[in-house]
């Protein structure tokens, strides 16, 4: 499976190339750049690992992505994302957020199913990799 | 009894504060007086920060004075009645006058004039969209001297705003919640609206999320008939959201509609959606807006997103000399607090004229909106840190539409693709995935820097190189276009929709 989070997962994989207009485009509207990695993929789970602050101060677009090629050197099996944050009233939020990395095998998710009263079914969703401890989860394909 | 006749004097207090149009004697007598004279004209007021001010489209009877006519609509809209009464007197009249301040006519319309009228704050139960609609559009839609009348716009003072809760959850929020960002979200309603039952009706829901939607979507008059019990619906349709959700690893959600004959019905219907683990419940607009009050109150104590299907508003919003402007109708319910409203789409089968379906948008997202008559907004308003809505952009919109959505509609918008996902060749999920792709590579373009309004074909046709789906869906609809010239048009831009 491929996991859809993100603003252009439906898209074949984006170039460096690719990767540094969007970023571009981000420091353009004034939003920071921040980096974020994981390797439990749950739609739920917001927190991922931060990779450094948030780029406030960093104008360049080049230097946002050696920070990205920084992050995809450390963590090659990981997930990893891009976010641009938005401090503007009335946002104050992520305004743009994209996957740049991710496992070579997404085994995907689990949905447990739990009968409950009635017809009812609790339903919960884990990741197949979350078995594994957190930093042994994803491998590189032999 | 002290007050068993008009009175006819006036203490000197009464004369400075009322300043009347006429002498305070002949004031109130007995009898029918004119609106204007009455004290419900009054061309030098200035408006204060904390009234409630509304433009009205008035077009009077032949031979009625316009600016009688505007009179007549602020006695009629606050506290008059069609002949004196003296019992004005024990009240502070004058300041629960509404007035009738400034008069224009129209550009290019004929017998049609705008009509500003201020009114007190005091005059307005505070929190209550049904108090302030039972003044401002209550009687004086019905009344004899006007051919027409028409509401256009309201400038609802920041006074009267924070009195409302607003929408439970908000494009913010609801993003943060969703893990959805920088893109519009994309929904479809299932098809056939009417006749599935329940577990072919979640087939729909599944195949579509699977694909890449977002959200589906019951339909405004799917609530619980013969072919499919409501809670059967709720059933099947989060197996399918839980199922999509698992298969994509990203939140996925389908609007329960829990639309129904009394409160104690949509209580219910929503309170199982909630213990079902949906995120999302949808109303109608025909339930009324103390009902979508109380839904609204209902979803911020369940951390719900509330959707509403403007179902019936076009019976009041189309046509442009009678009604309410589908504006003020964006400016009550960001008030009343839903978090989607449908709200046009410019391209698709339905009305809308792009530059006042762009107003509408504007009123539901900006935290503050300037004068722009261009997109038909006569006021500021200020929106006093109330959450924005995210309109809903739904009915004969596909994927070869992508560039003009985007660009028209911008990326805080739910676009709602029904039939161009269920009607796809090649089946629901492919249609969703047609619809998904080509979104993000519009988005990513236009984050390029491309001149999506002239490229966006090539774009999509670039995209569908490596994607069948979206190469099926852009042959299957690509010149489908519906050119009709709107009927509610902006008076001072005139424009016909394009395509």
């Amino acid at each position: 499976m491929r996991v859809t989070q993100g603003t252009f997962s439906f898209l074949p994989d984006l170039t460096r190339e690719q990767i540094g207009k969007q970023v571009q485009y981000c420091l353009q509207q004034g939003w920071a750049v921040s980096i974020e990695y994981t390797d439990d993929p749950h739609p739920r789970n917001v927190y991922w690992e931060m990779f450094g602050q948030p780029m406030f101060d960093i104008q360049d677009p080049e230097g946002v992505m050696m920070e990205v090629d920084s992050a995809l050197q450390t963590f090659p099996h990981h997930y990893i994302k891009v976010n641009a944050f938005d401090a503007a009233i009335g946002w104050e939020t992520v305004r743009l957020s994209f996957i740049v990395n991710r496992p070579a095998n997404e085994p995907g998710f689990r949905l447990n199913r739990s009968e409950t009263k009635g017809r009812q079914i609790r339903y919960t969703t884990q990741a197949y990799a979350a078995d594994q401890p957190v930093g042994e989860r994803y491998q590189a394909r032999d | 009894m002290v007050f068993s006749k008009p009175l006819k004097t006036s203490t000197v207090e009464d004369r400075a504060m009322n300043e009347p149009a006429t002498p305070q004697s002949d004031r109130y007598r007995a009898g029918v007086m004119k609106y204007a004279q009455m004290g419900y004209w009054e061309p030098d007021y200035e408006p204060i920060d904390t009234d409630v001010i509304a433009l009205f489209r008035i077009t009077p009877q032949e031979g009625v004075d316009p600016i009688e006519a505007a009179a007549a609509v602020a006695g009629e809209s606050s506290t008059a009645t069609w002949t004196v009464v003296w019992t004005d007197r024990l009240t502070a009249c004058e300041r629960y006058r509404a007035k009738a301040y400034r008069v224009d006519p129209v550009p290019g319309a004929i017998g049609e004039y705008f009509a500003y009228i201020a009114y007190d704050l005091d005059l307005f139960e505070g929190g209550s969209i049904a108090n302030l609609t039972a003044s401002i559009i209550g009687n004086v839609f019905g009344f004899k001297p006007l051919k027409a009348l028409r509401l256009e716009d309201m400038r609802i003072p920041i006074a009267y705003v924070k009195t409302f809760d607003g929408p439970p959850t908000g494009i913010v929020v609801e993003r943060e919640r969703l893990d959805k960002f920088g893109r519009p979200l994309l929904g479809a309603t299932v098809k056939p609206k009417l006749g599935l039952s329940g577990k072919n009706y979640g087939r729909v829901v599944y195949e579509a999320l699977l694909g890449g939607l977002d959200f589906t979507k019951d339909d405004e008059n799917i609530n619980s008939q013969p072919f499919m019990h409501w809670r059967e619906r709720f059933l099947y349709c989060m197996e399918a959201v839980n199922r999509a959700q698992a298969a994509t690893g990203e939140m996925k959600g389908h609007y329960l509609n829990v639309t129904a004959a009394t409160m104690e019905d949509m209580y219910e219907r929503a309170e199982f959606a909630r213990e079902l683990g949906s995120c999302i419940v949808m109303i109608d607009l025909v339930i009324g807006y103390t009902a979508i009050q109380s839904m609204s109150k209902w979803a911020r104590r369940n951390d719900m997103i509330l959707h509403l299907h403007r179902a019936g508003h076009s019976t009041y919003t189309r046509q442009k000399t009678h009604g309410v402007s589908f504006r003020v109708i964006s400016k009550w319910m960001r008030l009343a607090g839903v978090d989607h409203i449908h709200a046009g789409t410019v391209v698709g089968k339905l009305e809308g004229d792009p530059n006042s379906v762009q107003g509408f948008y504007n009123v539901l997202r900006e935290t503050r909106n300037e004068v722009d008559l261009s997109r038909g907004i006569f006021f500021e308003q200020d929106w006093a840190g109330l959450n924005k809505v995210m309109p809903v952009a739904s009915g004969g919109i596909h994927a070869g539409q992508m560039h003009q959505l985007l660009h028209y509609l911008g990326e805080d918008v739910v676009l709602q693709f029904g039939g161009g996902t269920i009607g796809h060749p090649m089946g629901i999920a492919a249609g969703a995935t047609a619809n998904r792709v080509a979104l993000e590579a519009m988005v990513l373009a236009r984050n390029e820097g491309c001149d999506i309004w002239n490229e966006g074909p090539d774009i999509l046709k670039n995209a569908a190189r490596s994607c069948k789906p979206l190469e099926a869906a852009l042959a299957t609809w690509g010149d489908v276009t519906f050119d009709y010239t709107s009927t509610d048009t902006l008076d001072f831009v005139p424009t016909a929709t394009a395509s």
